[in-house]
This record gives C-alpha cells, sequence and structure tokens, in this order.
C-alpha cells in the first residue's frame, strides 16, 4: 500500500488533531442519543456549566491545573521516547510526599517556607516513584509501560498500608490523615481574589493553578531553550544521533523520567495542599489517564496540553453540572468520552490522515505533484 | 494441617483465578502474534456487562454467553482495524479501551437498568451451576485428602474447568499445529512470514479473534459465577493481573497458568492471613494486606528486572508491521 | 565447468525489460538469458540495475514492459509465492530467519506437509536429510537458529529455498559474511547444485568468484546490459572495461594533475595502535589495525567495503570500544592516551578537536525532524559557544552560526528553520560537514569522513571534494573512508588499502600503481609479477570499489 505525500504540517498539527476530536465528539453523541438525551442539548448544558458562571470557570480550571500536570509528565517522557504510564501512582507518591511535609513541619513553619518545601517534596517523591521503573528500563531493558502499570498498582497498595496503619487520623473513621496546618494550605483563589479587591466564590480553584502555567513555561523552555531538553528530545528522535553527538541515551532517558515523575507529584499540591488539606485513599481519580489524553491531543507541546487540559477541565466540570441537571446523566460519559478521545487522537490518529492527504490533494492539485521524500537512490 | 482449610483455600485459588486465566490465554495468543493487548481490563469489562445485561433482559444462559463472546470478538477486531490493519499505537489503543469500557458500562448501565449501573441480579436458573458435586459428596468421605479434593477441586462451575481444559489446548495449538508454528513466526519475524507467502494480518486477526473470545469468557465468568450481577468496575485491575501472569509465565501458556494460580492464592490468601500475626522470627505483627495485594505486581517488576531469569518477548511485539516493498 | 546443452529452452529469459522508479530508469531494457543448469553471474556497480532485475524475477516488484519466460513458458511473476511455484528461489544478503525457532521449523514454514506438527516434522526430515546428503549440505535441524553460526545459516537458507522445489537459484552477495574457508565449501555445494541440474543465478561484484565459479556472464552499468557471454569467452580485463570504462585510471590521472600540498606533514596528530574488535557472532572486523595521521595530509582508507573501515570510523570516533589497542590524540602537553579499558568518547573526541562526518548521515549525523538550526549544533550543543553556564541554549548564535555555514558551504535552501529531512542529500551532507568544520570554537585539527559523497549529487560533490582539501591545506588531518576508488585516489596523499581487518599495505599517491595498489588490494595471494593478473586484480577490486 502506498503512502500518501507528507500532509503539510498545518493538517497534521492543527486540522487532523480536530479531525479526531469531531470523531470522538461525534461517537460520544451517538451514545447520548443512545441513552436517551438529546446530544445538543446535553452539550449546550455542558458548556454552559463550564463556563457560563464564574463558579463554573473556577472549577473547570480547577480540574485543568491537575491534567496540566499530568499532561507535561506525559509528554516530557514522550520527548525522551518513553510512554510513561504511571502517572498516576507518581501523582500518589508525590502526594504522599507533600502531605508528610506538611504534617510533620506544618506547625512550625510560615507558608511562605513551607509551601515551596511541599512542592519541592512532591516533585522530589514523584521523581523517586519513576526513577525505579526509568532505571529499570535504560539499565535492563525492562519495558517502561509494564513496569509503570505495575508500579501504580504497588503504589495504590503503599498509600492505602501507611494510611490505615501509620498515618491515619485516630479521631476520624475514615481513612484519611488528619487536616493539614493553616500553613501547609495552598490559598484559595477567591481569597487571593479578595485580596486584590475582587468577589470571587469559593471553589477548589486555589493558587496551584498559577504553578500549573508556570510548569508549562518551565517546560516550553526546558525542551526547547536549553540544551538539556535538546539532549532529551535527540535521544526521543534518534539514540544512534544522541550518541554520536556524545549525549548518553540511558541516563537521558532517566533524567526524562524524573521530571515526568516530578511534575506528576505535583497533583498533591493541587489536590491535597489546595482543596482537600488532608491525605486521603483516592485523590487522583484517574487523572494520570485523563493526562495521557491530554498529552495525545495536545501533540506534546505545553500549549496544545494547556489547552488540552481546558477542554478536558471543561468537559469534566460541564459532567458534572449535567449530572445535577438531567437525571440518567452520569459522570461517567466523561469517562467515555475521554476513552474516545484516546482512541481517535490516539490509536486511530492516523486513520483519517490518508483521508484528508487525497481530499487535500483534490483540492489543490499542485500539491500533489509533490513527490513523496525518500525516493529510491539505487 | 486442616485439610478443610487446604481444599477451602484451594477452591477460593480457583475461583479467583479462573478469569485471570482466561485473560491471560487470550493475551498469550494476542502478544505471541506481536500485538501487545493492554485492553484486557476493558473487554473483560465490557463483556462482564454484555452477560449481565442480556441476561437480565432475556433470562437466557446462552444468550448472555453469547453477548459475552459477541462482544469480546467486536472489541478484539478493533483492536485489530486500529492496529493491524493500519498502524495505531497498540499501547494507546489498550488505555483506550478500558477507558471507553470504564465509562461505557455504567453509563449504559444507569440508562436500561436504572440501579446506579449495576444490572439486576441474575436469578440462578441464569447463572452457572457447580458441576459434579455428587462426587465431591462421595469423595468427602474418604480420608487422606478425599476432603481436599472434594472441597478444593470439584463442585465448581462449569468455566473453572473449562479455563483449566483451555491452557492445554493454547498450549497444543501454539505448539503442536501448524497454525501455532505461524503465529509464533509472526510475532518473532513478520517479514519473513510475509517472505514465505503467509498472511501476517490475517494470523494477527486469527489471534485476535481467538483473544477476543477468551476475555468473553473471562467476562462472563464474573457475572455467571462469581457475582450475580454486573458491578460497576468489577474487573478491578484483574486484567492488568493477568496482563502480569503473562509477563510472569514468560508468554507461555503452562507458565501463565501457574502465574495466574500464584496470584490467585495471593488474593485468596490475603483474606485469610488478614490479623494473622507473622512468627517472631520475621518480627512479628500483622502480615499487612497490602503487600500481598502487591506481591503480583512487585515480582512481575523483579522478573522484568531480570532477576529471576530471562523474560524475553516476543521479537515483533508491538512493532506494527508494514511491508517494506 | 558444465555446459550448457544447445535446443533446451533456457531456464530464464527475460526479454525487454523496463523499470522505472520516479525519476530512476533502474532497467532499460534489458535482457538475460540464463541456460539451465548453469551458473549465471550477473556483475554491476550499485545502481547498475542488477538488484531491481532480480527482484522483479522473484516477485518483488513488477516490470514495466517486457516479457520473462521460464523454461520456455512465458509466466507472470505478481508475487514471491508465483516465482516459488515456478521453481525459483533466492537466498537474500539478509537471512530472513526467526531466531527462536529450529532450523526445521524455519524450514518449513508455511510449507508445512500437514497441520499437526510433529506429523509434518516427520515427513520435513526426511525430505530434507535425503536433500542434505544430495547436496551435500549440512545443517544441525534441531538446533535453534539463534545457535547457529553464519554459514550454516546460510546453508540453512539455500536448503530453504530447494525444499520449496527451486530449481533456479537466486544468491546476493552470497559470500558477503563468509569467511574464506566458508566460501570454499559453499562454492563446492554449489559446483554440486549445478551439476545436478540447478540454475544458478549468482549476484556478486567479486570477480575472482565469477571467474571460479560461473559459466556465463552479464554484466550491467546504469541500468542496461553491456557485455553478456559465456566466461570462457571474455577475459577479465575486458569485463572491468565494460564496467568500469576507464574509469581505473581517472582517479590517478586527475590526482596527477593536482599540484601536490607544498608542505611535508607535520605532527602526528593522531596515532592508533593495534585495534582489535570481534562483533557478537566472533568474526575478527578489526584484527590489528594501526596508523597515524599527520598533519597537512588526507589518508585514504580504500578496500571493499565491509572489510573493516566503518568498524574503524566508529573507535576512532569514541562511538564503539575495540577490545584491544591503544590511541593517542593530540599533539604536545594537550595530547591524550587512550587504551582498550579507557576509550574515547564522541564529546571528549570533540573536545580533543577531532570531528566525525558519519558514513549515515540519516541515522547518526542528523537528526531529520530537527530544523536545521538544531541540527547544526548537534555533537556540539553544550560548547559555551551554544550553551550559556547553566544550559541556556544561545538560539541567537546558533541561527547565525547556521546561517554563516550554509553561506560558506553553499547549502541551498539557506533557510536555517527548514526541517532537516527537506533539504536534497547534497544539502545535508553539505551541511554536516560544515557544522563539523565551523561549529567547533577552534577548527578540528582531525576529521574523520565515512562516505562523504554518497547520496550527493555532482555539483556538490566537487564542492565537498574542495573543502576537504582546504582543510588540509590549513594544516588538517583528514582520514577518508570511502567505496569509491576514484575519490580516494582524486584526494589522498596517502592510501592504506584494508582487507579483512587489517591494513594490507600502504603507498603514497604518486605510487598508487595499479600493480601495487593491486597487489595490496586483492590480498596476499594474488602477489604475482604478472602485470596482467595484477592489473586484472586491481580491476577487480576497482570494480568492487565502486559496486558499493
Amino acid at each position: 500500500m502506498s503512502r500518501p505525500a507528507e500532509l503539510p504540517r498545518w493538517i497534521d498539527l492543527g486540522l487532523l488533531p480536530l479531525v479526531n476530536l469531531a470523531m470522538a465528539l461525534g461517537v460520544c453523541g451517538v451514545v447520548v442519543a443512545v441513552v436517551g438525551l438529546d446530544p445538543l442539548q446535553v452539550l449546550a448544558l455542558l458548556l454552559k456549566g463550564a463556563f457560563g458562571s464564574r463558579a463554573g470557570l473556577s472549577y473547570t480550571l480547577y480540574y485543568a491545573t491537575t491534567f496540566v500536570f499530568t499532561g507535561l509528565a506525559v509528554a516530557v517522557a514522550f520527548h525522551g521516547g518513553l510512554f510513561n504510564i504511571g502517572g498516576e501512582g507518581q501523582a500518589m507518591i508525590g502526594g504522599l510526599g507533600c502531605s508528610l511535609v506538611a504534617l510533620a513541619l506544618g506547625n512550625q513553619l510560615p507558608a511562605l517556607v513551607l509551601l515551596p518545601l511541599m512542592v519541592a517534596a512532591a516533585m522530589v517523591f514523584g521523581a523517586a516513584w519513576a526513577a525505579v521503573p526509568a532505571a529499570l528500563q535504560a539499565w535492563r531493558g525492562s519495558h517502561v509501560v509494564i513496569t509503570t502499570i505495575m508500579f501504580n498498582f504497588i503504589a495504590s497498595a503503599l498509600l492505602a498500608y501507611l494510611l490505615v496503619n501509620l498515618l491515619k487520623d485516630p479521631g476520624s473513621m475514615s481513612i484519611e490523615t488528619g487536616p493539614f496546618p493553616q500553613a501547609a494550605q495552598m490559598p484559595g483563589m477567591h481569597l487571593v481574589l479578595a485580596a486584590l479587591g475582587l468577589d470571587w466564590p469559593r471553589t477548589p480553584l486555589n493558587l496551584s493553578v498559577l504553578l500549573a502555567a508556570g510548569a508549562a513555561l518551565a517546560v516550553t523552555l526546558f525542551l526547547w531553550r536549553t540544551q538539556a531538553g535538546y539532549a532529551l528530545r535527540t535521544v526521543g528522535f534518534s539514540p544512534a544521533a544522541a550518541h554520536y553527538a556524545g549525549i548518553p541515551p540511558r541516563r537521558q532517558v532517566v533524567v526524562g523520567m524524573l521530571i515526568s515523575g516530578a511534575l506528576a507529584g505535583l497533583v498533591g499540591i493541587n489536590e491535597l495542599a489546595g482543596v482537600q488539606h488532608r491525605l486521603l485513599l483516592d485523590y487522583v481519580m484517574g487523572a494520570g489517564f485523563t493526562g495521557i489524553a491530554v498529552s495525545l491531543i495536545g501533540r506534546n507541546h505545553p500549549l496544545g496540553i494547556v489547552l488540552a487540559s481546558l477542554l478536558f477541565g471543561a468537559i469534566y466540570q460541564g459532567g458534572a453540572e449535567l449530572a445535577f441537571e438531567i437525571p440518567g446523566f452520569s459522570r461517567d460519559m466523561v469517562t467515555t468520552l475521554q476513552g474516545l478521545i484516546v482512541l481517535f487522537s490516539g490509536a486511530m490518529a492516523q486513520v483519517a490522515a490518508p483521508g484528508l492527504a487525497r481530499l487535500y490533494g483534490w483540492l489543490r492539485p499542485a500539491a500533489r505533484l509533490q513527490a513523496a521524500p525518500g525516493a529510491a537512490s539505487g | 494441617m486442616d485439610e478443610a482449610l487446604i481444599g477451602g483455600l484451594l477452591a477460593s485459588t480457583l475461583r479467583v483465578s479462573t478469569p485471570l486465566i482466561l485473560c491471560a490465554l487470550a493475551a498469550v495468543l494476542s502478544e505471541r502474534s506481536g500485538v501487545i493487548d493492554l485492553g484486557l481490563e476493558g473487554k473483560m469489562l465490557l463483556t462482564a456487562f454484555a452477560a449481565g445485561a442480556v441476561g437480565a433482559v432475556t433470562g437466557s444462559l446462552p444468550l448472555a454467553l453469547m453477548a459475552a463472546l459477541v462482544v469480546g470478538l467486536a472489541l478484539s477486531m478493533l483492536h485489530g482495524y486500529a492496529c493491524v490493519s493500519h498502524t495505531g499505537d497498540q499501547v494507546v489503543l489498550g488505555m483506550a479501551l478500558t477507558m471507553i469500557a470504564a465509562g461505557l458500562t455504567i453509563v449504559l448501565g444507569i440508562a436500561w437498568f436504572k440501579q446506579g449501573g449495576q444490572t439486576p441480579p441474575l436469578p440462578d436458573a441464569v447463572r452457572l451451576t457447580p458441576l459434579l458435586t455428587g462426587l465431591a459428596a462421595w469423595l468427602q468421605g474418604l480420608p487422606m485428602g478425599g476432603r481436599v479434593i472434594a472441597g478444593g477441586l470439584l463442585g465448581h462451575n462449569g468455566l473453572v474447568y473449562l479455563a483449566l481444559a483451555l491452557v492445554p489446548l493454547v498450549w497444543w495449538v501454539l505448539y503442536r499445529t501448524r497454525v501455532g508454528l505461524r503465529l509464533r513466526a509472526t510475532g518473532e519475524n513478520p517479514a519473513m512470514v510475509d517472505a514465505a507467502g503467509l498472511s501476517v494480518k490475517g494470523l494477527r486477526y486469527g489471534a485476535l479473534a481467538a483473544n477476543g473470545l477468551l476475555c468473553g469468557l473471562a467476562g462472563s465468568y464474573l457475572v455467571l459465577a462469581q457475582n450475580a450481577n454486573f458491578v460497576p468496575n468489577m474487573t478491578a485491575g484483574r486484567g492488568y493481573m493477568a496482563l502480569a501472569a503473562m509477563i510472569f509465565g514468560k508468554w507461555h501458556p503452562v507458565g501463565a497458568l501457574w502465574a495466574c494460580l500464584l496470584f490467585g492464592f495471593l488474593d485468596a490468601a490475603a483474606i485469610r492471613l488478614q490479623g494473622v500475626s507473622l512468627p517472631q522470627a520475621l518480627g512479628g505483627g500483622a502480615v499487612p494486606v497490602q503487600a500481598i495485594q502487591a506481591l503480583p505486581y512487585v515480582l512481575t517488576v523483579v522478573l522484568l528486572a531480570g532477576f529471576i531469569g530471562r523474560s524475553r518477548a516476543p521479537a515483533a511485539l508491538g512493532v506494527p508491521y508494514v511491508k517494506a516493498r | 565447468m558444465s555446459t550448457p546443452q544447445p535446443g533446451r529452452a533456457p531456464a530464464v529469459l527475460m526479454q525487454g525489460i523496463h523499470k522505472r522508479f520516479g525519476a530512476v530508469q533502474a532497467n532499460r531494457d534489458v535482457t538475460l538469458t540464463v541456460a539451465a543448469g548453469t551458473a549465471h553471474g550477473i556483475v554491476g556497480e550499485n545502481g547498475a540495475g542488477k538488484s531491481t532485475l532480480m527482484a522483479i524475477l522473484y516477485g518483488f516488484y513488477q516490470a514495466d514492459s517486457g516479457t520473462i519466460a521460464i523454461s520456455g513458458q512465458a509466466v507472470q511473476i505478481p508475487g514471491s509465492k508465483e516465482a516459488i511455484a515456478l521453481g525459483i528461489g533466492m537466498v537474500h544478503q539478509h537471512f530472513m530467519l526467526v531466531e527462536s525457532l529450529s532450523a526445521l521449523d524455519n524450514i518449513m514454514l508455511g510449507a508445512e506437509p500437514d497441520w499437526r506438527l510433529h506429523v509434518a516434522r516427520a515427513q520435513v526430515r526426511g525430505a530434507l536429510d535425503a536433500l542434505m546428503t544430495e547436496t551435500g549440505l549440512q545443517v544441525r535441524l534441531d538446533a535453534a537458529v539463534e545457535d547457529l553460526p553464519v554459514g550454516e545459516r546460510q546453508r540453512l537458507e539455500i536448503l530453504k529455498a530447494l525444499y520449496r522445489g527451486a530449481r533456479i537459484l537466486i544468491l546476493d552477495e552470497p559470500t558477503a559474511v563468509l569467511t574464506p574457508q566458508e566460501t570454499e565449501a559453499l562454492f563446492v555445494t554449489l559446483r554440486r547444485l549445478r551439476d545436478a541440474g540447478t540454475t544458478l543465478l549468482l549476484i556478486t561484484h567479486k570477480l575472482k568468484e565469477i571467474m571460479a565459479l560461473c559459466d556465463a556472464v552479464t554484466v550491467m552499468r546504469q541500468g542496461a546490459v553491456v557485455f553478456d557471454g559465456p566466461i570462457a569467452d571474455c577475459s577479465l580485463d575486458q569485463l572491468a572495461e565494460a564496467m568500469v570504462g576507464r574509469r581505473v585510471n581517472m582517479g590517478r590521472d586527475a590526482a596527477a594533475k593536482l599540484p601536490t600540498s607544498a608542505a611535508a606533514p607535520g605532527a602526528t596528530l593522531l596515532a592508533a595502535q593495534g585495534l582489535h574488535w570481534r562483533d557478537a557472532m566472533g568474526v575478527a572486523r578489526l584484527a590489528g589495525v594501526s596508523l597515524a595521521l599527520r598533519a597537512g595530509e588526507i589518508v585514504g582508507i580504500a578496500g571493499v567495503s565491509g572489510n573493516g573501515q566503518s568498524e574503524l570510523l566508529a573507535m576512532l570516533s569514541g562511538m564503539a570500544t575495540p577490545q584491544a589497542g591503544t590511541l593517542a590524540l593530540g599533539t604536545g602537553a594537550a595530547a591524550r592516551r587512550f587504551d582498550a579499558a579507557h576509550w574515547l568518547d564522541p564529546s571528549t573526541a570533540r573536545r580533543l578537536g577531532l570531528a566525525h562526518v558519519p558514513e549515515d548521515r540519516h541515522r547518526c549525523g542528523m537528526v531529520l525532524p530537527f530544523a536545521a538550526w538544531e541540527t547544526a549544533e548537534l555533537g556540539y550543543q553544550r560548547s559555551p559557544r551554544f550553551a550559556s553556564a547553566w544550559g541556556w541554549m544561545k538560539r541567537a548564535v546558533m541561527r547565525q552560526a547556521t546561517t554563516d555555514m550554509m553561506a560558506a558551504y553553499d547549502v541551498r535552501p539557506r533557510d536555517p528553520d527548514l526541517r532537516a529531512s527537506t533539504f536534497s542529500g547534497g544539502n545535508q551532507q553539505k551541511l554536516v560537514l560544515a557544522r563539523e568544520a565551523l561549529a567547533p570554537a577552534t577548527p578540528p585539527s582531525v576529521l574523520l569522513v565515512g562516505q562523504p559523497t554518497r547520496g550527493v549529487d555532482i555539483g556538490a560533490i566537487e564542492f565537498i571534494h574542495g573543502r576537504l582539501r582546504a582543510m588540509r591545506d590549513a594544516g588538517g588531518a583528514v582520514l577518508l573512508v570511502s567505496s569509491e576508488l576514484d575519490e580516494i585516489l582524486a584526494l589522498a596523499d596517502r592510501v592504506l588499502v584494508m582487507d579483512r581487518g587489517r591494513i594490507a599495505g600502504e603507498l603514497a599517491i604518486a605510487d598508487c600503481t595499479e600493480a601495487a595498489l593491486g597487489r595490496l588490494m586483492a590480498g596476499a595471494e594474488a602477489e604475482s609479477t604478472d602485470p596482467v593478473a595484477a592489473g586484472a586484480a586491481v580491476a577487480a577490486v576497482a570494480i568492487g570499489q565502486v559496486m558499493r
């Protein structure tokens, strides 16, 4: 089967993801209809729920914050040529790290010192959890996809053990720690805005959103403006060229995964330091997997990831609103849509490509004459 | 030791291992042909839902079973379309199937049965019945292990015995038949298989079809034998545990069987060991149940790290085959 | 040699074959007649069209026009399945085997006589035992392929083709991976097969083998047949000239016309001693190589590709580590010595003033998805020129440097933001060379360059040659590995000839006569005072040179 002419960049990066997204939405619409609801009404209510009020917008941003962290984690690893599915576990352990600092030092240090320390702890713990699969891939050749999935389960078991046996708040019936001291709580945006004189409804949205924006910026600079990022991208594209350039591919792989784990660990800051103010069992709730979807649609670029995170944040928030408004609509529709997006933007991303290429060739005959690169040299 | 206890443990192990065995066999076939299957969890979940839903609506055991098989087959064909006919990433596809299944089963469950995602409990007529109970009763009385055999091995439902019987069958197909040889070659060097005039796509689709049917059996087991209905997220990670068992069994059906039995045993033992104290020699205290829960995954990582023997995946695993010329 | 029986239809008759790939006319009105029961050699340089012709015969491609007749019957060969059915078998250069399966399973895959393996194996084993006795090919049927040495794997491939009833056997560069003893054994087998009636088609560039084994030969050049006839009717000189024309002399004439470099070579910049390296299969790729590079000279490494040149480049550039040997790099106080336990690595090499233009520029020399300005710092990304102390990339500096490089080396289009993959082969190579010459803070003192003009258009070739000479004139040392003998003869001041992992000898360019070069390249056994034989030997090697 002959390969079609290479798609121009604007189609490859702009149109194709939109087409894939449209297909996912289309199938989801079918599911919505099958369930007996009106897809257009659902869509309208979803958008209203996500963006139609200050509270809704805040919730959207709050969800998006977590997804930015896990999406960036997947993207950084991907640029190094690895698929990090362990974001879920790394986020759990990162949260553990920041909680330990919060509980241990929460009463002794002021927030200005404590919060950055918690951020650092979250990153260190998240990175540590990614370190073992990374090292095993680099030095023992163990497939990182399988090991990170295993580590997700191990993280869950570890967290459960620690919470049940060591960290549990004696005064509470549920499996969680005691509340974080005041200094260890990430200020909510409503407080910050109130300090600036703006009246804002109280929502889970907290300062971590700025941290997420900062992380996206930092990752962009790292990947394209530093020689370390250059080294990582080289290894991701061509380990042979990396070797030629004096870049040790194995070390680079580990570095990429460490950064990836650190980013995933920051979820703990948003969810635990920012909202829950305590460590509990299931606070990641699949954000690691959403991060994969976000990175796929966002084409592994921080800007795309921010936009995709907003999209998913809107879907989650809109979905929650819908669950209130429409009986019979459950939040699991959101999970289904997420899976469909991963399907069409990830696994079947190139299925539409030949069709688009043909359409493009039909609309622009001049483009068709451009020979595919790499003709036989004899 | 107490024969009843051994028998009980054996019975629990077999019951817990059965869906693992079926999924692991499915994964063996798929991965031996070169296609990674990370969608076991999703396939098992959706087929369980299909069995539960159809069973509740029609009240027919054969129809429920058929529904599970058909859904499993359909999902595997989707897997094939994305990854074999097109060059979709197999890992991503597995994740997508699992995510879709997690959401879709609950969405449809709520829409159709309005019980928060569950399907209605199935009457006994629709569920699988224990077999060989007469023989079990007779063996109970025998000394020297009669109770072990009676309690442990007999009295299970048909799917348990089917799963155990499928292991030698899959082994036989893979290692003793022509199609098995071709399938194994496809996972190692598809270019060679292509040059020999065989269809790589056909062999992979065939493996995926078998994979789909086996996953269908696994899903139907959950609803027709283990529980009485479908409960949201009832697979609880067992699809991944089956994958781990396959890797631990080094992509060999019999190895996978032992790994599944081991993991099933750990699961069964975990409940019983809860609260039991460790001997002083190991430090005393109670056995942490989470440690036992994590053990299958830890063991798999240790194996993958190469610390217990060599683990060699099929050479062309995960690489979409594109004709070179 | 067997004589073809007159009156019997030829085993293979391909007539009027045309085949075009895009702009390249791979086969141009080719006619091939192969008599039954003979060994027929097909020789030609890389791009001559012989591989395409055989691929058409085996069904991988379809000819644009022309006919094929097997044993007098006109046939269509849409795929390899049909080719096999017609009794055509192919032994590829790169074996198609499943390593984890047994030899027996590999042979029968796709042609199993029964759906039950144990039954099939018994039947096949019987047939194979008979075949092995008849042909003298010995293969351990129950061993896993991964445990078999190269020679046995090749016999396995031949057996595989014969088991499927091949009466016409195509062998593509069969001796490329064999030791001399294995080659002899193979020839014995091939002669037996031919005498038993199998028709052999041998694609090879080794003239010695053609003369030793074949009954007839077809010479191809630039897609067309330039010579065709029985071996008995032709001499080596005729073959050489048909294939290469006056190319053998061309290079030396050109070199004679150029001014010799004014200064005598200076200080020793690189000295390698006793490099040894065996590959994973145990074959000695480097068997004690020693050489020295001096400032102000171009040293050419000649010899048929596959005799250790690539491995030598890998060792000297730091990309691979030898199992034994030492290396001294640099002069005076900055000189460093390396031994096998603590070898050079690419970054250290660069820091010591060594630059490397790799043979495979797509795989190692560039990162194709990167923009030109990013690939133009590959290897130098940590140098103070391009990166600040905390690792920040100086993008403006890099883009400017790339623009300057493109101007200095005439890389077109002159846009540093274009993806590296969009540049033509010649421009990519110029960019890589520009980078190696200009990216380091100080110009490199040693340049290792492999196949500098492979896949490069004529204009760029001249330019690149000019740049290499300029580097030499500026006092650098250049090690040039090339499979194009005329390139070496045009550029080098000294020529080292590599044969089977060692340096067979060294000649100053002025001493490069046909006899002297031929004696070295054909190996010790061709050593003779007979000018005709020596000339034939150098022709053979020259052909071999341009073949790859």
